[in-house]
């Protein structure tokens, strides 16, 4: 049985190639052999971790929370200068300009990127928007939801900043952004399931060595990432506390 | 034990006040009516150990508390203790926190140059094997209304 290998379905669509250069070289350097299973939605893949079908995943620090309390996880790797940040933006032709114009009855529309959602609704908090007063929709992909912001079907979308920054220019030209977090606190992780805790040291050096050689770094380019930094499981910890702080008590 | 606030940090006119901050000492300090806006989009991340002194402090809390961060670190988070802010609050936070459950306030906090700002607190008990270890919070930016009515309450209260 190969191990199975997911990452979080935000991942922008033109480093789908990086991911299956990765998995090839993972496995070359690794020995294990290891199947890609990706994901069309967050639903499909929360589906797929309660049902314990991947031992390798890439997922965001909600998931991993879950994963690393809930399932005996180990934490790998992070992306170098990659952090969680959201985006919140409207159509160009809106007239609001400021947080401070979004009204109650705001028409939002999302991807189910529960830690983007989490830190969206949290900023939104500040101009007295919240779950009572926003009406949510909840698409598939970014794309879908830049679709529905300009057809006027969305007043304000939620973005992952990094997705959002992948937008094409001609996309990017007819939205506004109100907000870019700055959180600086989370980020998507590389975790190994509880059957390969033996390896954890060994894919952790492995990664962070990446850099160090031709082939790593090309690999790396394909990912668009400038590398990986270990976990150490003490700031694992922090972001389960901080996971805990910030989700709400009801949704 | 934290020092009396130095009047040469203060910007602008300010008042004196003294603090009987809960399970501590009392605090001199100075303050003024000075609010700095919370920035948008930001976080402030601390942790503490069970006696409520600051072990994390991340670069927005450095930042807004206008301490350095080695003078935040080791120090008990009173520091940020402002005189408006009813003791009642804090009594009712670490009630809160000690039972292993979340607390959610509008603090108001003062700064080391005695100028103010508001904040949503969130507070949460971190357990390990059991025991409650230590505790994070993150502040974030309160609504203008939440404000609002939070300085209506502390008012009415001790």
């Amino acid at each position: 049985m190969p191990h199975m290998f997911t990452i979080s379905p935000d991942f922008p669509p033109n480093s789908l190639a990086g991911w299956y250069i990765f998995n090839t070289w993972f496995q070359k350097n690794t020995g294990l052999n290891i199947h890609l299973n990706l994901y069309n939605s967050f639903e499909e893949q929360t589906i797929a971790i309660d049902n314990n079908k991947n031992d390798i995943v890439y997922v965001n620090p909600v998931d991993a929370v879950r994963l690393v309390r809930d399932k005996g996880f180990l934490p790998i790797a992070r992306v170098k200068n990659r952090l969680d940040e959201v985006v919140i933006a409207v159509s160009e032709e809106n007239p609001i300009s400021m947080m401070c114009g979004l009204k109650p009855d705001l028409k939002l529309a999302m991807t189910a990127n529960p830690d983007v959602n989490m830190i969206s609704m949290m900023l939104l908090e500040a101009v007295d928007l919240n779950n009572s007063n926003v009406v949510k929709t909840t698409y598939d992909s970014y794309i879908i939801v830049v679709k529905n912001i300009l057809k006027g079907e969305a007043d304000a979308g939620l973005f992952l900043a990094k997705a959002y920054d992948d937008l094409s220019n001609v996309v990017k030209k007819q939205l506004k952004i109100l907000l870019r977090s700055d959180v600086e606190e989370l980020y998507h992780s590389l975790l190994i399931g509880p059957e390969l805790a033996d390896r954890q040291d060994e894919i952790q050096t492995l990664l962070v060595s990446m850099t160090d050689n031709p082939v790593g770094k090309g690999v790396l380019e394909a990912l668009d990432f400038e590398g990986w930094l270990k976990i150490e499981n003490e700031e694992m910890e922090f972001m389960i506390d901080l996971i805990d702080t910030l989700v709400p008590d009801t949704d | 034990m934290l020092e009396d606030m130095n009047v040469d940090d203060i910007v602008g006119d300010y008042k004196e006040a003294t603090l009987k901050l809960y399970n501590l000492h009392s605090r001199k300090i100075f303050y003024t009516e000075t609010e700095v806006s919370y920035p948008e989009g930001k976080l402030i991340v601390s942790t503490t150990d069970t006696k409520g002194v600051i072990t994390h402090a991340n670069p927005i809390f450095v930042e807004m508390a206008g301490y350095t961060r080695d003078e935040l670190i080791g120090h008990n988070h009173s520091i940020l203790r402002h005189p408006d802010m009813p003791s009642v609050a804090f009594k009712d936070l670490w009630n809160t926190v000690n039972e292993g459950r979340k607390w959610e306030g509008i603090v108001k906090n003062l700064r080391k140059d005695g100028c103010y700002y508001w904040v949503k607190a969130t507070v949460i008990p971190n357990v390990r094997n059991g025991e409650i270890v230590s505790y994070t919070s993150v502040r974030r930016k309160p609504s203008v209304s939440a404000v609002d009515e939070s300085i209506k309450l502390y008012k009415t209260l001790t």
